[in-house]
């Protein structure tokens, strides 16, 4: 689903630049739950931008669906990310004059789909993330757990191949972050794959595989016993 | 274009930040406002000087005399100076091709009695083309012809107001009056956009002024009304000419404003386009001014607007919002913020005016401030254009922002 080849990516700071990613090889099969682990600075929140589509990379290959990222602009990397992505942020990144079903539906509003019919979708995925009666709530009246159960319904909503979380429980209570990871688990075992940024160990031992990063490099990269046991 | 998902957006974004809408809209309607204000308030201005010139034919030359202030040749100053009918018939053909319409004027002043009312009026012995030089309108009846003058007859041409003093709601016309103790046909009764005093005159031929009151060929004025085919110069390039011509005629001194002067209303023609062109300057300079200010208020509001939403696109972006799409919802909010503003300035504007209307005339020189539909549509033009620059440049730059900054932005 997602294949790295030897990526690097620097950012210029001034008249130097920063290496941030030094040559990173990843292959992400289809159906997998990933971990990304690393302190700050290990280049893993860049990582996931580039896999996300909010970034490019400067060397080496990126396969996304088996569709070589290249030569990307703004309109064609919307395009991919609307079809093929799902994102969820650490700092939620609801719109704010929006109730939680708008917010779900918007993705398909960029799919082109008409009112009626996101809305319903959209009411069928708060459904599915226990916030059917939040429908039409802002997102200042409800809680950061709910907040982020509203953003993973967002991210659902257009069936994507892939779904991105930075730091999904980086600003939770450990009571909802495992109430959002539970939920995270079940997408996955749906089949969806899911590839997951955090700092937290307790975080990364619910996913099936870790990933960490080192001063961008990958340092280890191992099956959890959560995916033996499956 | 027409999206209504697109308008759905737009109406939320507009209703959910109302005061940023409300701030936005604000400046353009003001200086919407200010611009339909001033612009009609210099157009009233205009009319006002337009009218106040409207009252005789805007092509007519007045030769008037009076007495000499500088000795010439031997002559004493003070001396009162006459005109003749062989003046009037030397310039009449000396300047034939010149010359649209001429009349001779006398000025009288005689009791004019109709059975038991009479009062003092104001007469003038006239040729027929005086009609033209003076915009007299004729209501009944007929005014003054060659024949009336070759055979000098008892006729004469009354104003509506001496109609009304003599004989009320009485028909007049085909009656007789006692003007000066002489029997006069009434042939005519005239209105004039003078005013009340031009309307109480009365008109009858200088051949009979001149036989009845003196007998001779002394004549007031010369009237004449220049060829329209002249241009301004032109006319007043004539009216100097025949000056200095009547001045040497009537051996007086080239520089004797007092003994000879005309009107030419070629000079205020040429005052009041002047004006009006300056009028009209004063107009693009500030009328422009206050729309830039308009559109650099708008831009800068909508600088602010897109920076505080910059988090916004970048969400919408990571949702698969292409850039054009977030370009088209800024602009298309910002044209319809300026057209509706824009739209409420105007017609606030334009209902002030209306407002106005002639209650600063008296006072203020402004008469029917107003502006004129081609102007409104102009104005609203320019509105949804500078609403679609002042959207869509910023909006463009923030729409060009990688995704990952506009998420990081706050």
């Amino acid at each position: 689903m997602i294949k790295i080849e030897k990526l690097h990516k620097s950012y210029p700071i001034g008249k130097d630049s920063l290496h941030v990613l030094k040559g990173i090889d990843l292959h992400i099969k289809e159906g997998e739950f990933v971990s990304i682990m690393g302190s700050s600075g290990s280049g893993k929140s860049t990582l996931l931008n580039i896999v996300g589509l909010l970034d490019i990379h400067d060397e080496g290959n990126y396969f996304l669906n088996g569709q070589l990222i290249k030569d990307m602009n703004e309109k064609k990397a919307a395009t991919l990310r609307n079809k093929f992505l799902g994102f969820i942020f650490q700092s939620f990144n609801l719109i704010s004059y929006k109730t939680a079903l708008e917010n779900v539906a918007l993705p398909l509003y960029y799919k082109g789909m008409n009112r009626k019919q996101r809305l319903e979708i959209a009411l069928e995925y708060l459904d599915k993330v226990g916030l059917k009666d939040w429908a039409n709530h802002l997102p200042n009246e409800l809680s950061g757990g709910q907040k982020q159960r509203v953003a993973i319904a967002r991210a659902l909503v257009t069936k994507p191949k892939v779904v991105l979380a930075d730091e999904p429980t980086g600003a939770l209570d450990s009571t909802t972050t495992d109430s959002v990871m539970d939920l995270l688990k079940d997408i996955n075992n749906e089949g969806m794959t899911v590839f997951v940024i955090t700092h937290e160990e307790e975080v990364a031992e619910q996913t099936k595989r870790i990933v960490r990063l080192k001063d961008g490099v990958i340092i280890s990269d191992e099956y959890t016993n959560a995916a033996k046991s499956n | 274009m027409f999206d209504i998902d697109r308008w759905r957006e737009i109406f939320q974004s507009i209703n959910k930040n109302r005061l940023r809408s409300v701030m936005s809209g604000f400046t353009v309607a003001f200086a919407i406002l200010l611009f339909t204000l001033l612009f009609g308030i210099s157009n009233g201005l205009g009319n006002f000087f337009k009218g106040a010139f409207a009252d005789d034919a805007q092509n007519s030359m007045f030769v008037r005399v009076w007495k000499t202030s500088k000795p010439y040749k031997g002559l004493q100053t003070g001396r009162k100076i006459q005109l003749k009918n062989k003046d009037y018939n030397y310039v009449t053909e000396e300047y034939a091709d010149k010359i649209e319409y001429q009349s001779t004027r006398i000025y009288k002043n005689f009791v004019i009695k109709y059975k038991n009312e009479a009062s003092t009026y104001s007469v003038m012995a006239v040729n027929p083309d005086h009609q033209f030089l003076e915009k007299t309108m004729i209501d009944e009846g007929r005014y003054l012809n060659e024949r009336d003058l070759r055979e000098k007859s008892k006729v004469i041409v009354i104003g509506r107001l001496i109609k009304k003093d003599l004989f009320g709601e009485k028909p007049a016309l085909g009656k007789r009056v006692n003007v000066n103790g002489s029997s006069f046909l009434i042939i005519g009764i005239f209105s004039d956009d003078g005013g009340d005093n031009e309307e109480r005159k009365a008109y009858i031929p200088v051949t009979t002024s001149q036989m009845m009151y003196g007998n001779n060929d002394y004549i007031s004025q010369i009237n004449l009304g220049y060829n329209p085919k002249l241009s301004t110069n032109e006319a007043i390039a004539f009216g100097n000419k025949m000056e200095r011509d009547l001045r040497k005629k009537l051996n007086i001194h080239p520089d004797d404003q007092s003994a000879l002067s005309i009107r030419n209303m070629a000079e205020a023609n040429q005052f009041v386009s002047t004006v009006s062109l300056a009028l009209l300057f004063i107009i693009i300079f500030i009328g422009s001014g206050t729309l830039i200010a308009g559109i650099i208020g708008i831009s800068n509001i909508m600088i602010f607007v897109i920076k505080e939403r910059t988090k916004e696109f970048g969400i919408r972006k990571a949702l698969g919002a292409k850039p054009s799409s977030i370009v088209g919802m800024v602009v298309q909010e910002s044209v319809l913020i300026t057209t509706i503003a824009g739209y409420i300035g105007l017609s606030l504007g334009t209902y002030i005016l209306s407002f106005i209307g002639n209650s600063l005339e008296e006072k203020y020189f402004i008469k029917d401030p107003s502006v004129s539909s081609g102007v409104v549509i102009g104005a609203t033009i320019v509105l949804i254009i500078s609403g679609l620059i002042a959207g869509y440049v910023p909006a463009k730059k923030a729409a060009n922002i990688k995704p990952i900054e506009a998420l990081r932005a706050d």
